[in-house]
C-alpha cells in the first residue's frame, strides 16, 4: 500500500502539491506513481520562468521501463526546479515526497481548492 | 483473465509487482529492477520462464520437418544435447517466431518458443506438417497433460548455486559446453540463457517447480522480474520478438543473418523471399550521448536516411541509455546520428549491438 500524506493535495494524474507559506506550491509525483514506474533514471524538468496552463505537460520522468509525463496541477509560473533530483533520479524512488520536482507560483490561488485531498487520492490510487 | 504460471503464488509471496505480459500475469520486479540486473551481472539471479512453451517434436520425420520449418539448419546439430537458435519464417520471409531447438537424437527434438506466440506457432507448425505429410508428433509441454515449469538461473555464480541445490546434476553439467541441454532424471538442464551471463535454464515437471524456486531462494539466488530480463538481454544484444522483429520483418534486417542458412541447397519456408528481397536495413546498437532514454519506435536520423529504434532502455551496466535500431544500409559503426525524443534531437553513437556480457561493458 503506497504512502499518501494527509497534509498534501493531489491530482488524478498522480502529482502531489504542497502549499508553502509564501504562497508558492511545491510539486512532485506520488509514492504510488514512483512505485508503478519503477527505478527512475532520468528527469526532464521545466525551465524557471515558463508559464503553464492547468493539465499541460510540464516534465517527464523516465524509469528503466517507461516514460511518464508530469502535468501542471494548476496554472502558474515555474519558480524553481530541484536540480538535486535531476542529478539523482533514484531519490524520487527513495522518498517521493522529499524529492520534489519543481515549484510554481499559482496564477490563481483559488485553483488549489479544486485539487484532491488525501482521502480522495487514496481511493483513486487504490483502483 | 490473464494466464498464470505455476510460480504465480511464489512471486506474490516474494513481493513481486505483477504486470500483464502478452496475456500472462508475470513479475516485472520484486522491488528494484536495477538491483536485480546487477545481481545477474555480478552474482546470481533467477527468472520464472514457465510462460515460455516447450514443444517436443518426435518421430521418424522430425529432422526433415525442422529442416524445412526453420531458417537455421538443423543438420548442424550432430552431438546429442546441442542447441540451435533459429527464426521460423512465413512465406514472405517475415519472422513468425524465434526459438531454440535442442537436438536429443535424429528423431527427438525439443523446441522452446515464445509465450505470446505459442498458440500461433503451434497452429503454424501443425499446418506445415499436414502440408508436407510428414510422420511426427508435435507435443506442447506448457498447458497439456505433462506440463513443464522453467526457471532460468543466470550469473557468474549461477552454476555453483544450482549445484548446491541439485548436487546430483553436477557431474553431468560441470563440463557441459555453452548452448547444450541434458536430461538428468526429472530435470532438463541447458547452458542457454537470455542475459549474456553463464548459467542454466532448467525445465522440470510443473509440480516440482515451486519446490526448486524456494530452494534456490534459500540458497541466496535473487528473484528477477521481466524488467531486468529486458535490460539484460538488451545489453547482451539479444533480439526480443515483437520489438526487434515480427512477421513483417526479415531476419536479414533484424541482425539475424547469422542464424539464416542460405549457403546449402536446403529449401525452407521463406527462403525464396529472402533471396529475392535481400538485406534492406542493418541492425546496430546506439549509445545515447546526451541525457535521456532511448525507447522503441523513436526515429533515428542518419546521413543515409531515417531509421528506427526497435528496443531502447537505460543500461544499468553502462549507466547510460542504449538501443537496438534498424538503420539504413551504409551507416557505419562509430557514426554520429540523432534520435528524435519528444521535441528534441539528441546525439547518439552507432556501436556494435553488444553492450555488456559476462559482467563487463563492451562499448
Amino acid at each position: 500500500m503506497s504512502n499518501v500524506p494527509a497534509e498534501l493535495k493531489y491530482t488524478e494524474s498522480h502529482e502531489w502539491i504542497r502549499t508553502e507559506a509564501d504562497g508558492t506550491v511545491t510539486i512532485g509525483i506520488t509514492d504510488h506513481a514512483q512505485e508503478a514506474l519503477g527505478d527512475l533514471v532520468f528527469l526532464e524538468l521545466p525551465e524557471v520562468g515558463k508559464t503553464y496552463a492547468a493539465h499541460q505537460e510540464m516534465a517527464v520522468v523516465e524509469s528503466v521501463k517507461a516514460a511518464a509525463d508530469v502535468y501542471a496541477p494548476i496554472a502558474g509560473e515555474v519558480t524553481e526546479v530541484n536540480q538535486a533530483a535531476v542529478d539523482a533520479p533514484e531519490s524520487v524512488n527513495q522518498d517521493a515526497y522529499a524529492a520534489w520536482l519543481f515549484k510554481m507560483k499559482p496564477a490563481n490561488a483559488a485553483d488549489l481548492d479544486s485539487l484532491l485531498d488525501a482521502a480522495a487520492y487514496t481511493r483513486i490510487s487504490a483502483d | 483473465m490473464s494466464e498464470k504460471t505455476i510460480l504465480n503464488n511464489a512471486h506474490r509471496q516474494a513481493g513481486a509487482r505483477m504486470v500483464d505480459f502478452g496475456g500472462w500475469d508475470m513479475p516485472v520486479n520484486y522491488g528494484s529492477q536495477i538491483e536485480e540486473h546487477h545481481a545477474v551481472r555480478t552474482d546470481c539471479g533467477m527468472f520464472d520462464v514457465s510462460h515460455m512453451c516447450a514443444v517436443d517434436v518426435v518421430g521418424p520425420d522430425a529432422k526433415e520437418f525442422l529442416r524445412r520449418l526453420v531458417a537455421n539448419n538443423v543438420d548442424k546439430l550432430k552431438v546429442p544435447g546441442k542447441a540451435l537458435y533459429s527464426a521460423m519464417l512465413n512465406d514472405a520471409g517475415g519472422v513468425v517466431d524465434d526459438l531454440i531447438i535442442y537436438y536429443l537424437n535424429d528423431t527427438t527434438y525439443r523446441l522452446v518458443i515464445n509465450a505470446s506466440t505459442a498458440t500461433k506457432d503451434l497452429a503454424w507448425m501443425a499446418a506445415r506438417q499436414q502440408d508436407w505429410g510428414l510422420n511426427l508428433t508435435i507435443t506442447e509441454r506448457r498447458d497439456g497433460n505433462d506440463p513443464l515449469g522453467m526457471i532460468a538461473v543466470q550469473g557468474p555464480k549461477a552454476k555453483t548455486k544450482v549445484w548446491e541445490v541439485l548436487p546430483q546434476t553436477r557431474a553431468t553439467t560441470e563440463n557441459l559446453p555453452p548452448f547444450f541441454g541434458v536430461q538428468i532424471g526429472d530435470y532438463f538442464i541447458a547452458t542457454t540463457g537470455y542475459t549474456g551471463e553463464e548459467g542454466f535454464e532448467i525445465a522440470l515437471p510443473a509440480a516440482e517447480t515451486e519446490k526448486l524456486w524456494h530452494a534456490l531462494l534459500a540458497a541466496g539466488v535473487t528473484p528477477c522480474g521481466l524488467g531486468a530480463r529486458d535490460t539484460l538481454r538488451l545489453e547482451a544484444g539479444m533480439n526480443l520478438y515483437g520489438n526487434d522483429m515480427d512477421e513483417t520483418v526479415s531476419p536479414l534486417d533484424a541482425g539475424l543473418a547469422w542464424t539464416v542458412d542460405l549457403k546449402t541447397e536446403r529449401e525452407f519456408v521463406g527462403k525464396a523471399a529472402l533471396l529475392a528481397n535481400g538485406q534492406k536495413s542493418q541492425f546496430l546498437g546506439l549509445v545515447l550521448q546526451d541525457k535521456g532514454v532511448l525507447r522503441g519506435h523513436q526515429k533515428v536520423i542518419t546521413a543515409q536516411g531515417d531509421g528506427e529504434i526497435t528496443s531502447g532502455t537505460f543500461s544499468p551496466t553502462l549507466q547510460q541509455s542504449i538501443a537496438l535500431a534498424r538503420l539504413p544500409l551504409g551507416v557505419a559503426i562509430g557514426d554520429q546520428v540523432e534520435v528524435e525524443i519528444r521535441d528534441k534531437r539528441l546525439k547518439a553513437k552507432v556501436v556494435k549491438p553488444t553492450f555488456a556480457r559476462n559482467g563487463k561493458a563492451l562499448v
